[in-house]
């Protein structure tokens, strides 16, 4: 018999993030800990859908007249103005103006790939700086778009907090035309946003370099509980006049994560370029899956159309935050009772599903085989997936690590 | 130059550039905070989609007796979209159980999806699954199966060409190119004969170079309805073997073009049967009508496990970047139905059903020609499979067609017969007998 024509073929290793749960799901040990990926848990430790989703595919399945025929190239119509609605304003000049050409996509992932093909087919500049450090696909998705990947200083380690000036110089220091990715709430991993003057100051940067902003948006309003806040940043650029791409994902905010539900849009100078940029968009999709799927957005559209469910849906996100929020302060005060040598204030300084402990590689491995605690090596913690009950267990694992680990 | 032209250009360039000349039909506007400024001012607008263009041209023709035999999606005899029955059982089934949650799929899909679907596709009892030698990675349906399995082949194969059937599906250059790979065609279609060339078929995966990729469609070829005999299909294979060609098999229509699941696998089960490698992409999306869920997956299957389990770890490396998981609903509904016997029986029957009418307007339309008389040898309409025709027409008499008739199509003349019922089989038949006796 002969070889397989992949017999060369090497194994893949597990990615870094999802490997944490699958390292997990291995552990027998009943006090494990998982707080790896950054998907919400309740107070139970469950996964939550939440009620309005249910009352929307309650509503979508028991309709007779709903059929599942192809959706356009570029989605749900009224998904992708809701959409763009919710990320840059109802009153957004540039949506009024029809300057904004939004795209459905599979969730933030798909929005930021083809955001990136668009880029390398059709941009004069073919490289995108992102923050360091930042989501582990970040530099795969563009490098398979066809981008070449440049970092910028961002994480402080020293004070654990924004590292500004180095900020600024990389950026200053960027080829006129590149693209900047930024986090636009809730950075991910470290949880440290500029803030809003920051927020200004970079801004201004970016318009004097002509770099071009790409917004990674994936926690509006589950970050600090209001959409209107989580997305000021994005809607300082858009109305400023200049263009930016931006990058929606509702698997946080409405909890659809598996139904791969997201938005690309993309702000123009005019309606006519939106138009042309939009017919580009297609010969993107096109050939990666045709058009994209039919049912998460569906949810997403009847929720964003409806006004009873829309409030619903704002109580239920905030009810999210503020849990985390609340797990937050508990973990510091924890810390703070057991006189864990260090500052620990950042745990409530930063903003999101995560927590950049500063934890170093060994005291990860340490947590993990003495006390079934599991992260990513960076030392990132997913607050979403703790609880009242499980927070003391977490600070005696933290504890233990920094006095016995250097 | 004399200085008057001179002049002449220097004052309209200057004009310009106060911004002051409305638009030549550069596309470059002149304003002040124009689209001169936009980065994006010289993205030339794209053509429409050739297949789903004569959906939008359909959609705005106001003339009642418009046909829209352009894509291909089931219709029912009133002309409607179809949702089987249990696609809205197992959809009920699904959202009315509290215990159901929507965290994020593994990278490659649903298990259950995954090993059913490589069971329809492949046979329970294929060895090649008993022995583990599968790996089947749910994907954005057929076209998502093709495109991360063209990826996946540019990365990691040595043969960076592959090998398609001319004329095909008009997206299968653009998926293959953008996943890295190079196209190149070989002879299918014969006009002549309206049947499949073979021996051209033969000579030119005879002239490929050793190793390099051949995307055959399992069944029902989309657009000409063509398909191989199976001794024909046993020549193919045999001569892909013997020169180590990689086979990559687009199965759209599993028991959407004969009504019977295992009969329209056959081709693909020739090839996984005699122990060499290949590559499967399903769709559900008419077999199951599941269009717009995006449901499909992509099968490999290898001469050795181990082989498999790397390949599938290298999937997910492709996948990740891309969109990172797939969609659960409809592989969700597909899983259900398909481990399901009462549910999967009763699928088995809505599908001989829809394959059996589109058969009927096969059959309804050849009736009509042959009573008008229409000039030409119209049998190819019986003898071809599946949801389209290659009419043979040209495409001044397609234009004619839409014109004169509202009767809408690709420009290459494949009309869907999904889109024709008795009622309409009429208005069809007049247009193509004024279309062949008028224009040439």
């Amino acid at each position: 018999m002969s070889d397989s024509v992949f017999c060369q073929i090497a194994q893949a290793p597990e990615d870094p993030i999802l490997g944490v749960t699958v390292a997990y799901n291995k552990d027998p040990d009943s006090s494990k800990l998982n707080l790896g990926v950054g998907a919400y848990r309740t107070e139970e430790g469950k996964p939550l859908v939440l009620n309005v989703v249910r009352q929307a595919e309650q509503k979508l399945v028991n309709d007779p007249t709903r059929i599942k025929e192809y959706l356009p190239i570029v989605g749900l119509a009224d998904f992708n103005k809701a959409s763009a609605k919710l990320i840059f304003g109802a009153d957004s000049p540039a949506i009024q103006e029809k300057r904004v050409a939004t795209v459905q996509c599979l969730s933030g992932s798909g929005s930021l790939r083809v955001g990136g093909e668009f880029l390398a087919r059709h941009y004069h500049q073919k490289t995108i700086y992102i923050p360091d450090p930042t989501w582990g696909n970040h530099p795969k998705i563009f490098t398979f778009a066809g981008l070449s990947v440049k970092t910028y200083r961002y994480y402080d380690p020293s004070t654990r907090g924004l590292h500004f000036k180095g900020l600024l110089e990389d950026l200053g220091n960027a080829a006129s035309g590149s693209i900047v990715l930024l986090h636009a709430c809730a950075h991910n991993p470290t949880g440290v946003d500029p803030t809003i003057d920051q927020w200004e100051e970079i801004r201004q940067l970016v318009r004097s370099k002509q770099l071009l902003p790409f917004f990674d948006s994936a926690y509006q309003g589950f970050a600090s509980g209001s959409l209107e806040a989580d997305a000021k940043p994005v809607r300082m650029f858009a109305a400023d006049g200049g263009e930016c791409f931006t990058a929606q994902s509702f698997a946080k905010n409405m909890g659809l994560y598996g139904e791969r539900v997201g938005a690309l849009s993309i702000v123009c100078k005019t309606s006519d370029v939106a138009s042309r940029v939009e017919s580009q968009l297609k010969l993107v999709i096109r050939p990666m899956y045709s058009s994209p799927p039919l049912h998460g957005a569906c949810i997403v559209s009847t929720i964003l159309n409806d006004s009873n469910l829309y409030n619903e849906w704002t109580i239920e996100l905030k009810g999210m935050a503020d849990r985390i929020i609340s797990m937050r302060t508990q973990l510091l005060e924890a810390l703070q009772a057991k006189g864990t040598p260090g500052d620990w204030s950042h745990i409530i300084k930063q903003i999101g599903m995560f927590t950049f402990t500063g934890l170093n590689a060994e005291q990860v491995g340490f947590m993990r085989k003495e006390y079934h605690v599991y992260m990513t090596s960076d030392g990132r913690i997913s607050m979403a997936g703790l609880s009242t009950k499980t927070i003391p267990h977490l600070a005696n694992a933290m504890h233990a690590a920094v006095t016995s680990m250097a | 130059m004399n200085s008057s032209s001179a002049d002449r250009r220097l004052s309209t360039l200057s004009r310009h550039l106060a911004g002051t000349i409305r638009n030549e039909g550069s596309g470059i506007s002149s304003s002040p905070t124009s689209a001169g400024n936009s980065v994006f001012a010289n993205v030339v607008r794209a053509p429409e989609d050739p297949i789903l263009g004569v959906t939008v041209a359909y959609n705005k023709d106001p003339s009642p007796v418009k046909l829209n035999l352009g894509v291909g999606a089931y219709r029912t005899e009133e002309g409607k979209p179809l949702v089987l029955n249990v696609v809205r059982k197992a959809e009920q089934l699904l959202v009315n159980d509290r215990s159901r949650i929507k965290e994020y799929l593994p990278i490659v899909g649903l298990a259950d999806f995954n090993k059913l679907s490589a069971k329809l596709i492949l046979g329970a009892d294929s060895p090649a699954i008993r022995g583990n030698l599968v790996t089947t990675v749910q994907c954005l349906s057929g076209t998502g199966s093709l495109r991360v399995g063209g990826e996946f082949l540019a990365k990691h194969y040595h043969q960076r060409t592959i090998y398609i059937p001319n004329p095909t599906w008009g997206n299968h250059t653009k998926i293959f190119t953008l996943a890295g790979l190079t196209v190149k065609t070989y002879r299918y279609y014969d006009p002549v004969t309206r049947g499949l060339n073979l021996q051209g078929l033969l000579e030119d995966l005879g002239s490929a170079p050793s190793g390099a990729i051949v995307l055959l469609h399992a069944c029902a070829h989309n657009p000409t309805g063509v398909d191989p005999t199976l001794n024909q299909w046993e020549q193919i294979r045999q001569l892909i073997r013997s020169k180590n060609l990689l086979p990559f098999f687009d199965s759209a229509y599993q028991g959407f073009a004969s009504g019977s699941l295992d009969k329209d696998a056959e081709s693909v089960r020739m090839f996984v049967g005699d122990g060499g490698e290949c590559f499967i992409a399903q769709s559900y999306a008419k077999n199951m009508g599941l269009y717009g869920e995006r449901v499909g997956a992509l099968s490999i299957v290898c001469r050795n496990a181990d082989v498999a389990s790397r390949v599938e770890s290298q999937l997910k490396l492709v996948i990740r970047p891309m969109y990172s998981s797939p969609p659960i609903h409809g592989a969700s509904i597909v899983a259900a139905i398909l481990k399901d016997r009462n549910l999967y029986h009763e699928w088995t029957l809505e599908l001989k059903a829809m394959a059996d009418r589109i058969i009927t307007m096969r059959k309804k339309l050849f009736d009509a020609l042959s009573a008008r008389g229409t000039p030409g040898d119209w049998s190819h309409i019986v003898k071809q499979i599946g949801m389209f025709t290659f009419t043979g027409l040209n495409t001044k008499q397609v234009n004619f067609m839409t014109q004169q008739y509202h009767i809408y199509m690709t420009s290459d003349g494949r009309i869907s017969m999904a889109g024709l019922s008795s009622r309409t089989v009429p208005h069809l038949a007049d247009a193509i007998h004024a279309a062949v006796t008028t224009v040439g």
